[in-house]
């Protein structure tokens, strides 16, 4: 089993997502994470799906998905290319704890984006495993409440997917 | 211009020369619009039906297939139709009514989602929001509907969109950024393989259904002569060449020929044309032509390397790839792997035992190729359609039109109404099993009413007979809901009562007489030919077996 991050370039109107997802569904591949945005035409959005799989699956989930009338281009981009990951967390924070929360914080260059009387909200970006760690980190104290964005990745140097 | 009456118009440009469908409140405006269509619409008996005689009106042709349905149920009908078609890449496009737009997602009186339930069967769909795209969504639609590889489009059409009114303004081109086949085959990739069939000691062409798409029966014959090299085909791919040709060994898979699978087993190089390696055909995946490198050429990229492994895979047109193939291919005589399917030829023929009180179905079907070895011949699914298959030689392209992917009981009988449309001139049978004609046999009603002289002819065992077969070999003769028990049922009783003609045959001298009578009415014909209820197709190789591993009746 391979983990795999694909770029897709898809039509921006409505219904390309359910396509898409419903494909998925139907060949039984799996979804890790998928992140849609638009790009820099607003007539296309970028899909980032992160799927798991050997090499004959991710093969055919990335023809498969060629084959979608609305899809425009497939990439892998599981190799040298710069991913990011965006999470916010709700972390239990009472005072006794709030520097140590701080400093880790810090040294993640995480952010904290709301303080309330006994939490905060700590934003913080990066790849999956900064991402991760940090998630583990925050553990001990109570993680209250967690969203993250699902990856979004990009190849490195000049070399574009559309 | 009102905006149904812009898609009967574009139908039109189009080239529609036939519609096969049943209205209702949603698709009004359209009916509204045909009306004064030179198009002839055909008014089936039930949607599904529709999309089936679309389907067989495109498979005989090689043009789009048009259905018309309602909202709803109407739609919901067509799925099968639709699905049908999806699996065997024909082209079609369906429209369909849909509530205005305003109620979409109420819950409103016969809506449905139709895209949404469509979506994984169809090789796109449109839901038209905004009537100012539905000329470009139209032109479209018949665009992907046929080319690349071809498959059923849906158009579904808000009742108020139809009303709306439109500028006239037909694309004469398609824009899709998206959708781009690619047509001609690389040529290096084309070279590799004329190599490697100049190296090939052993090499046989397996023909699929993409032939017929590509229209490429002509380069198949001359790529086989050339080599020469045998021919297979899949279920799907009979008719790739004519089946009489002294290099055809007929179709391969589950209940294809011994001889066919055996050559397969042995050879050293497969040659595939526009085919998709299904479990059908190629029997267990890992097992399957241990000894051959394989060539596969089809226009999906998505089907090389899906079920089995190759070696050189060419993306594109069949037609076009084996024109190039061919300037290239020097003959090469191979005499000890010609002598050697010679003899398997001649060891393994396709047989069954006749019998002389008892109408054997293979003897029925052997009938009918014997007197009309020219017509169009459909299938319903079941043992039925392996007869069919086994025993009809089929001689040229689209003449043979069967379920092969979905496997749809009922599709036979409208399916031969659609060719029988397209084809008036020519005899059109539908070789049926009894529990298959039941799913559709409403149809009877449009054949007299539009005068559609199919003839049907039921291999009636009173069985669901391949389930029937299953159970007998893998259950222990446990005979669980195969039984189809209707002592007093008459076909040609049923025929007759809807004002076609009807046969009933209980004796083997009886056989050839019926379809002599049933080839000179001009009617509907249903000839009823009482058949040996436990006979069984032969020979069979078991699900998820190896082709070596072929099970024969004795
Ligand atoms: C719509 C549909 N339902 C069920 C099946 C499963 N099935 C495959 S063959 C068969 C029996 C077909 O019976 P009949 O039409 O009498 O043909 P026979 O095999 O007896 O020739 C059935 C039920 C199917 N293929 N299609
Ligand atoms: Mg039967």
């Amino acid at each position: 089993m391979k983990r795999c991050t694909i770029a897709v370039l898809v039509e921006n109107k409505p219904g390309v997502l359910a396509r898409v997802s419903s494909l998925f569904r139907r060949r039984g591949f799996n979804i890790e994470s998928l992140a849609v945005g638009t790009t820099e035409r607003p007539d296309i959005s970028r899909m980032t799906i992160v799927v798991r799989g050997d090499d004959r699956t991710l093969e055919q989930v990335m023809k498969q998905l060629n084959k979608l009338i609305e899809v425009i281009k497939v990439s892998d981009l599981s190799e040298n290319s710069v991913e990011r990951e965006l999470a916010l967390i709700k972390v239990h924070a009472p005072p006794a704890k709030r520097s140590e929360i701080i400093e880790i914080a810090n040294i993640f260059r995480a952010r904290i984006v709301d303080v309330a009387r006994d939490s905060f909200i700590i934003e913080i970006t990066g790849d999956e495993e900064k991402v991760n760690a940090f998630v583990d980190l925050m553990r001990q104290f109570g993680i209250k409440e967690m969203a993250r964005t699902g990856k979004i990745s990009m190849a490195r140097g000049s070399k574009t997917v559309g | 211009m009102r905006a149904a009456d812009a898609i009967v118009k574009a139908l039109e440009m189009e080239g529609v020369e036939h519609i096969f469908g049943i209205p209702g409140g949603a698709i009004l405006e359209v009916y509204d619009a045909l009306y004064d269509s030179e198009i002839v619409h055909i008014l089936t008996r039930h949607e599904q039906a529709a999309v089936h005689a679309a389907d067989g009106y495109a498979r005989a042709t090689g043009k789009v297939g048009v259905a018309f349905a309602t909202s709803g149920p109407g739609a919901t009908n067509t799925v099968t139709g639709i699905a049908t078609a999806y699996m065997d890449s024909s082209p079609l496009v369906v429209m369909t009514g849909q509530v205005p737009r305003a109620m979409i997602g109420n819950d409103a009186f016969q809506e449905a989602d139709t895209t949404g339930i469509t979506m994984p069967i169809t090789k796109h769909n449109y839901l038209v929001t905004d009537e100012r795209q539905l000329l470009r969504i139209i032109k479209e639609a018949f665009h992907i509907a046929s080319t690349g590889r071809p498959g059923p489009v849906l158009i579904d059409l808000p009742r108020d969109v139809t009303m709306a009114d439109i500028e006239f303004d037909y694309p004469d081109k398609v824009d899709l950024i998206g959708y781009k086949p690619k047509i001609k085959g690389h040529p290096k990739q084309i070279k590799k393989a004329v190599d490697m069939i100049m190296q090939s000691e052993r090499p046989i062409i397996l023909a699929g259904g993409g032939v017929r798409l590509s229209n490429a029966h002509e380069e198949v014959l001359k790529l086989a002569e050339t080599i020469p090299a045998f021919v297979v085909t899949t279920l799907m791919g009979k008719g790739a060449i004519p089946e009489t040709h002294p290099l055809c060994l007929g179709f391969i898979g589950m209940h294809g020929t011994k001889y066919g699978n055996y050559a397969v087993m042995e050879a050293d190089l497969i040659i595939a044309i526009g085919c998709r390696f299904s479990d059908r055909t190629v029997g267990k995946f890992s097992e399957f032509a241990p000894e051959a490198k394989i060539i596969h050429i089809d226009i999906d990229p998505a089907e090389i390397g899906k079920n089995v492994r190759v070696d050189v895979p060419i993306v594109g047109d069949a037609k076009l790839i084996l024109q190039e193939m061919i300037k290239m291919i020097k003959t090469k005589q191979r005499k000890e792997w010609f002598e050697r399917v010679d003899k398997l030829k001649r060891k393994y023929p396709l047989k069954y035992n006749r019998d002389e009180n008892v109408i054997k179905p293979q003897f029925v079907v052997e009938k009918i190729y014997e007197l009309m070895p020219d017509a169009i011949v459909t299938t319903e699914v079941g043992q039925n359609q392996m007869w069919a298959a086994q025993y009809f030689k089929v001689k040229y392209p689209r003449q043979f039109i069967t379920s092969g992917g979905l496997g749809t009981m009922g599709f036979g009988f409208p399916a031969a109404m659609g060719a029988q449309v397209a084809f008036p001139d020519k005899i059109v049978v539908d070789i049926a099993g009894d529990g298959s004609f039941l799913m559709n046999i409403q149809e009877l009603a449009t054949c007299v009413d539009y005068d559609i002289p199919v003839k049907v002819c039921v291999l009636n065992n009173a069985y669901l007979g391949m389930v029937r077969q299953w159970q007998q070999l893998f259950y222990k003769r446990r005979y669980s809901a195969t039984r189809l028990r209707y002592p007093e049922l008459s076909f040609e009783k049923i025929a007759k009562g809807f004002g076609a003609h009807g046969i009933t045959v209980e004796k083997p001298s009886e056989v050839e007489d019926a379809l002599k009578e049933a080839f000179d009415v001009d009617k509907p014909v249903v000839i009823d030919f009482h058949v040996e209820v436990e006979e069984n197709v032969f020979p069979f190789v078991p699900p998820g077996r190896s082709l070596r591993e072929v099970l024969d009746g004795e």
